[in-house]
């Protein structure tokens, strides 16, 4: 069995000391892993990552049950700084980048957590991985596609060496070829540099594919968990988050009022 | 045509002097856009230490110099720290109000303390830095001004486009939420900015205050001046800020000289709005990168 990475035990997330979102949710995760949480709108999972990364605060926002281990030391509430330096980076939704910088130097500010700047070859690593990005490194970040900018912003998340990458959907807002090639190099960093990954999504089947865990949220909790293949395989989330019936085929709309699932957590 | 080289060369050396002091105001804009309405004070406040330490503490100049930098680096940390820390997160508006205290408040202690007479430094400048021929005459003043304008010019520019935290800088400019995610020290990226604001504040100070004399309003009032230079420059752009300087000045002592010098410190404002009324943004603002 492999080791914990990060244990998420019962925590509840308060907004402005008044809005509730999460409302006691565990989770673990192991050790070069691919964690993937899922869930609907709303459903508590970007404040989730961000009560992990420390980013709450800025916004006002606060762990006040229960506790976030990381390795051995609890980290809820700290500072995004302290928790950047320990080697968890999140990258966040809608991609966010510095858009008056080039690409390159978007890239560099990924080295801010580290306390011993890496040389060119990491630059070369990312190139490698991305490599849709070599032409663009001299170009301002806000004239690159949106494809360019996902790539971009995960690239300069994997410049921090991250023990721990929070991805908040990187497939929002992209062409369905673009998603794959995405996924598909997020599978290869997490095989290559056995960079553990929590992965955000609201394409369940993509995030299921390369997962090895899946969480699934709603209404700040925790509704159900598994291996992702059994979760691909449970009649539930074939319903709700593949659009197949639970038999397997696909969800036909002609007789839609004969047979309605229920969610039967809820 | 000699009057003309003479005004062009004064309104160049002045100029560099306008852009210098912008220089400081445009960096704390460009990290935290926050508008630091007390930057004249801060202005006067480098002139007056400078005085302080070269007349009655008999420190000479060369060392006096360094040490004004230092401490008035630090008055900008302590500041940040003080006023400023409290209020990240908190409305714009909140921050910008609290400049206009801070002025008021610096405004007063400089009066209390050394009044509101004219000073004057003493004579110190070498007569080798100035320059005379062609019929014209650059005082030392003058030459200083311009050679500490482009030495400050290349050292930021090269700071905010190769140097780590030049970058990072730009980075919580840009995008803040994005700068904290990945661990960029916002709360330190602020304090320089103050700190080094602050130090070419001083800088200009002391420069200005060897041209026209050391005197509370008059060195204050140049946080006004810096708004049109900013302007007109763009308020994110440290050439902007140097060029925007380069403008108001030349136009300043071009109006003094040719038209008459009661309408020197009108003209300059209404070539500014003609000038915004064709870039907005100003000269070398940032044009709004908007994705559809």
């Amino acid at each position: 069995m492999t080791e914990k990475l990060l244990q998420v035990n019962n925590i509840s997330v308060v907004y402005s000391d008044v809005v509730q979102v999460l409302k006691g949710v565990s989770l673990s995760v192991e050790r070069n892993r691919i964690v993937s949480l899922l869930g609907s709108n709303g459903a508590g999972k970007t404040t989730t990552l961000k009560a992990i990364s420390g980013l709450l605060k800025p916004e006002n926002g606060k762990v006040t049950d229960g506790s976030i281990t990381f390795i051995d030391t609890d980290i809820a509430n700290a500072a995004p700084e302290d928790i950047t330096r320990k080697g968890i980076i999140q990258v966040l939704e809608g991609r966010q980048p510095f858009k008056y910088l080039t690409v390159e130097e978007n890239l560099r500010v990924g080295t801010a957590a580290l306390r011993e700047k890496p040389g060119p070859e990491k630059l070369a690593m990312i190139y490698d991985y991305f490599p849709a990005l070599v032409k663009r490194r001299k170009s301002l970040a806000g004239y690159c596609s949106g494809g360019e900018l996902q790539m971009m912003v995960i690239g300069r998340a994997l410049m921090a060496q991250p023990a721990l990458l929070l991805l908040d959907e990187p497939s929002l807002g992209l062409a369905p070829l673009v998603v794959k090639e995405i996924f598909g190099i997020i599978k290869r960093i997490n095989e290559e540099q056995g960079t553990t990954i929590i992965l955000v999504e609201q394409n369940a089947r993509m995030a299921l594919r390369i997962a090895h865990f899946g969480y699934v949220m709603e209404n700040g909790k925790i509704v159900m968990e598994g291996k992702a293949e059994d979760l691909q395989e449970n009649p539930d989330i074939r319903e709700f988050y593949l659009g197949t019936k639970a038999d397997g085929e696909r969800k036909s709309y002609d007789n839609v009022k004969a047979y309605k699932r229920r969610k039967r957590w809820l | 045509m000699e009057f003309f080289l003479q005004l062009l060369i004064n309104g160049i050396s002045i100029g560099f002097l306008y852009g210098l002091a912008a220089l400081g105001f445009v960096m704390i804009f460009k990290s935290s856009s926050v508008l630091n309405f007390a930057h004249g004070e801060l202005v006067a406040i480098g002139a007056f230490l400078f005085l302080t330490l070269v007349t009655s503490a008999k420190i000479p100049v060369l060392l006096a110099f360094p040490l004004t930098l230092a401490g008035t680096f630090a008055l900008g940390f302590l500041i940040e720290r003080v006023f400023l820390r409290p209020l990240i997160g908190e409305s714009l508006i909140f921050v910008i109000m609290l400049t206009l205290g801070l002025a008021s408040m610096f405004k007063g202690i400089m009066l209390f303390v050394w009044g509101g007479n004219l000073y004057m430094f003493p004579d110190f400048l070498p007569s080798w830095l100035s320059f005379r021929g062609a019929g014209i005459y650059v005082p030392p003043v003058y030459v200083l001004s311009t050679a500490v304008g482009l030495v400050f010019l290349v050292l930021f520019g090269f700071f905010f486009k190769y140097s780590s935290q030049g970058i990072y800088m730009r980075s919580v400019a840009d995008n803040q939420p994005a700068a904290l995610s990945l661990g960029v020290n916002v709360r330190r990226v602020f304090a320089l900015s103050w700190a080094i604001a602050a130090l070419v504040a001083a800088m200009s100070g002391i420069v200005l205050g060897i041209i026209n004399g050391i005197n509370v309003h008059d060195l204050t009032s140049i946080g006004m001046k810096v708004f049109p230079v900013v302007i007109l420059g763009g308020l994110e752009s440290i050439g902007g800020a140097i060029l925007g300087g380069l403008i108001i000045g030349l136009l300043e002592t071009f109006t003094g000289g040719y038209l008459s010098p009661s309408l020197r410190d009108v003209i300059p404002y209404a070539v500014l709005v003609v000038i915004l009324l064709v870039r907005p943004y100003g000269l070398f603002g940032l044009v709004e990168i908007e994705r559809v």
